[in-house]
């Protein structure tokens, strides 16, 4: 029984600390209704830090919290100063994309300077334990203990008697309201993203110290922690926040101690889609909540999309066709066929979270399970690659949209984390599900692409086939997109209220976006995977999935044209910069910044 | 053809909607006034689906339709504008009105269980000749209802929504309710924001518009248009039912002028001379 009560206390602490992740991302939300995807980018800046203070420094441990808490508060006011304030009156995609751009700019720049190895962060505490009934407790869980009620406290003082904090509360409960009755907004998001910094920091720092090992992969990690903590206690909702933290970390302990440590996350996970398909608003919100007001401005960029003439088109798709004929070399065609394969997944996306506006951050799983079927089918049942490839992109299809469909009643924001969710959840069943899966080790020895009995193994016809595909699949987009469907697809993206009432039912035609989209993911993970030879549950992750959406935002939102004019762009120009690989994502999250900020519409225009 | 029985919203302590009853007889015109925050909207909101009722009941055409979704009662032929307008910005115009056609469509959205959704995709992508025709007639109709509004649209059919002037959205709206070829048809304040010229214009359309049988339920401070058009008046103030009766009645009634004195004429300027 006393490992119960350690996994009880381990559960109470890890819930700790995500209480002051969730803490600060329900503060934001409650003001900006803005989901902080940045927020865990910070905790990561806050673990640095603390490294930087406590093993360079050699700062005593109350100095560390605090210089940690200023510096990440700093890093906030910026965040908040420099990202988000230009974009208040944009439309309603931008400071969401915003937040993911810097999320990738911050951990990028973490990894540069530290490099992405993981360092040991000591705790400076004394390493003995008491026991507390039947358990154990250590000095760092009582200092964890300690923070989060510190902080919870100094949070509640400040909200309650202070000016500022009453600011915040009237602007989270109507921010109209409050900037008519004269609450600067600017004063009060200040305040809330440098507090939801401080807290996101402090927490960075001490799980570090807890597990004695900081590494970069910990933002998105505490990102999505936080934000199903926030969520399982109702977005918005500062104690439920506090609630739903303690609640996860309980989960999780428990799950650990029955299942093991690699189905952590998994619980989190189905813990965040449970909660979304039964409670979308959290566990405490009060009862249903009435629909939204209508909403000014729309969701993406309004313009006029460019209009490229027919022949044009035809003409690019010819230079690109007999491209192979000339003398090119090797190299080019290489990064062409990436760029092919990188446009059949914006085209997927481009769909998804252009036309519906279901903006997803997942994307990148509908290659893994396009990529695994197509190469077990073929490995274990001799299935003909072609074929295999199409049942990829069939399964991706199904099972792609069969995951997504609980989410299909949430709005905006919420889309993006359940996506998010998703995709982490199918590469930790392809992780975990050894027995299809192979688990760890990953997949080897996948039969090269072939057509008809015929191996494509030469560059040329590897180029071909792949920029075949992509044009089909262009096609045929375009053609859904000419039809009813798109106009459907657009409206429901608009304003999904005003398409319910005119009898669209938002389920059915997200269905099939995500039918269609899932099926060009599907099939651009299938031919990846047969091109590789060999993939594992990493090789489609989600940076992929951001890379994807900062192609389709370069591109235009919904474009077709765009979206593969993105990704030639985007796999293309590092290239020809030589770019060195580690910069990349960094150039692409600050592409993303500069996108959303200053061209949101993207180059050929939102559709 | 509407009936409200006890229809009830309440929002925190704040009951939006109490205990209405109304009665809309087909080809019959209602309008409902009052000031605002008085619970006109959310009454809409009721009828139309996009919220629930804590109590009461919502029959149409003798049928509970009660708590349904707003996209069954769009099948069912209840169409509504928006008091703030929400056209779909990114769309033009035409593609606008042809949502408003959408529970419409027969060709390209077979009615068959479970893989109807899917026949759907493979329908538009394939565009056999039933389906095209269908889409070839229902531009025609849009482009016929639009010539109801004169030269106001027509001309910018392929402009997209959100270029459109204000009033002009506002009657992108009521083109999109057309091409539904509603029953019901709920207006919420469809001249808000528009000038007089506009607003005589937006008067002739739904005196047409009656004229042709349509059954109207209106939400409108413009008491002149009021008084031109309803059958009967209904009263809101604090969510409740205060006066019912035909026009002239209601306007003179004590209780009326003082729920507009008691609101300050809040957001009712036309009203001061009218009471
Ligand atoms: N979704 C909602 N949540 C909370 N209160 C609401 C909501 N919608 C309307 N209300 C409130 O209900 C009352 C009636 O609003 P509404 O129906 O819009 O009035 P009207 O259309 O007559 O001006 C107002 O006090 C308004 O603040
Ligand atoms: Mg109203």
């Amino acid at each position: 029984m006393s490992s119960w009560l350690d996994y009880t206390i381990n559960g109470l602490i890890v819930g700790n600390v995500y209480a002051l992740v969730a803490v600060g991302l329900a503060l934001i939300f409650g003001v900006s209704r803005l989901i902080n995807f940045a927020q865990g980018s910070i905790y990561l800046v806050g673990a640095y830090i603390g490294w930087v203070a406590v093993v360079q420094l050699h700062t005593p441990l109350p100095l560390t919290i605090i210089v940690v808490a200023v510096a990440a508060a700093i890093v906030g006011l910026i965040i908040e100063r420099f990202g988000l304030r230009p974009l208040q009156n944009s439309v309603r995609i931008a400071p969401l994309l915003a937040t993911i751009g810097i999320s990738f700019v911050l951990d990028q720049l973490v990894m540069l300077t530290f490099s992405p190895n993981p360092r040991a962060l000591p705790s400076q505490l004394p390493d003995v334990r008491f026991q507390v009934g039947g358990g154990t407790i250590g000095p760092l869980d009582l200092l964890i203990a300690g923070v989060g009620l510190t902080s919870a406290l100094l949070l509640f003082v400040f909200l309650r008697y202070s000016k500022l904090g009453w600011a915040v509360r009237a602007a989270s409960q109507d921010r109209d309201a409050a900037m008519q009755m004269g609450v600067d907004v600017n004063r009060v998001n200040q305040a809330v993203f440098g507090i939801a910094a401080a807290l996101g920091g402090v927490s960075g720092m001490l799980v570090g110290m807890y597990y004695n090992q900081i590494d970069t992969a910990m933002s998105l990690q505490a990102t999505l922690k936080g934000v199903v903590a926030e969520v399982v206690g109702g977005a918005g909702n500062v104690p439920g926040a506090v609630i739903g933290s303690l609640l996860l970390g309980l989960v999780e302990s428990y799950g650990v101690a029955v299942f093991g440590t690699s189905y952590r996350n998994l619980f989190a996970f189905l813990l965040l889609v449970v909660v979304l398909v039964l409670r979308p608003n959290g566990l405490f919100a009060s009862a249903r909540q009435a629909p939204p007001e209508p909403l000014t401005g729309t969701f993406i960029a309004p313009s006029r999309p460019v209009r490229i003439p027919r022949w044009a088109l035809l003409v690019a798709a010819a230079i690109f066709a007999i491209l192979p004929l000339f003398p090119v070399s090797f190299y080019v065609l290489q990064t062409l066929i990436n760029a092919w394969l990188l446009g059949m997944l914006a085209l997927s996306l481009t769909l998804v979270a252009g036309s519906v506006g279901q903006v997803s951050l997942g994307h990148a799983a509908l290659l893994a399970i396009g990529a695994y079927t197509s190469a077990l089918l073929s490995l274990n049942f001799s299935v003909p690659v072609g074929f295999a490839i199409i049942c990829g992109g069939l399964m991706s299809a199904a099972l792609g949209t069969a995951l997504i469909s609980p989410s299909f009643r949430l709005r905006g924001h919420y889309v993006s984390i359940a996506t998010l969710a998703i995709g982490e959840i199918v590469s930790l069943v392809i992780l975990n599900w050894e027995s299809v899966t192979r688990g760890p080790i990953g997949i080897s020895g996948i039969p090269p692409l072939s057509l008809f009995g015929y191996d494509l193994i030469s560059p040329n016809s590897i180029y071909w086939f792949s920029f075949v595909v992509m044009v089909v699949l262009a096609l045929l987009q375009g053609r859904l997109l000419g039809s009813h469907l798109g106009r459907s697809f657009r409206a429901i993206r608009d304003d999904d209220i005003a398409a319910r009432a005119y009898g669209l039912s938002l389920n059915r035609y997200k269905s099939l976006a995500f039918i269609f989209g899932g099926f060009a993911a599907g099939v651009s993970g299938g031919i990846a995977a047969h091109l590789y030879s060999y993939i594992n549950h990493e090789t489609f992750n989600t940076q992929q999935s951001i890379l994807a959406l900062t192609v389709v935002i370069l591109g235009g939102l919904g474009n077709v044209v765009g979206a593969i004019v993105g990704a030639v762009a985007l796999v293309g120009l590092p290239e020809v910069f030589r770019i060195a690989a580690e910069y990349r994502i960094l150039i692409y999250g600050i592409v993303l910044l500069l996108l959303v900020r200053f061209r949101p519409q993207g180059l050929l225009g939102t559709m | 053809m509407l009936s409200l029985r006890g229809l009830t919203r309440r929002f925190g302590g704040l009951t939006a909607v109490d205990a209405i009853d109304l009665d809309l007889p087909k080809g019959e015109l209602i309008s409902i006034i009052g000031p605002n925050g008085a619970g006109k909207t959310t009454l809409f909101n009721l009828v139309t689906g996009l919220d629930r009722p804590d109590a009461g009941t919502v029959h149409f055409e003798g049928q509970d339709v009660t708590g349904l979704s707003p996209e069954r009662l769009a099948a069912e032929g209840i169409a509504r504008t928006f008091q703030l307008g929400r056209v779909f910005g990114n769309l033009s115009v035409m593609d606008n009105v042809l949502i408003g056609a959408h529970t419409r469509l027969r060709a390209v959205k077979p009615a068959v269980p479970v893989i109807g959704p899917l026949l759907e995709l493979g329908l538009a992508l394939l565009r056999p000749a039933g389906v095209r025709d269908e889409e070839e007639r229902l531009r025609e109709e849009v482009k016929a209802i639009l010539a109801r509004f004169g030269e106001r649209l027509l001309p910018r059919i392929d402009q997209p929504a959100y270029s459109l002037s204000y009033a002009n959205r506002r009657r992108v709206e009521i083109a999109r309710a057309l091409a539904l070829r509603p029953r019901l048809l709920l207006l919420d304040e469809p001249t808000a924001g528009m000038n007089p010229t506009e607003t005589a214009e937006m008067q002739a359309l739904v005196a047409e518009l009656k004229a042709e049988g349509l059954t109207i339920l209106l939400i409108e401070h413009k008491l002149e248009m009021v008084m031109r058009l309803s059958d009967r008046v209904i009263v809101m103030d604090e969510g409740k039912k205060i006066a019912e009766g035909p026009g002239e009645e209601v306007r003179n009634d004590p209780k009326v002028i003082e729920a507009y004195l008691g609101h300050g004429l809040s957001g009712t300027p036309e009203l001061e001379s009218a009471v």
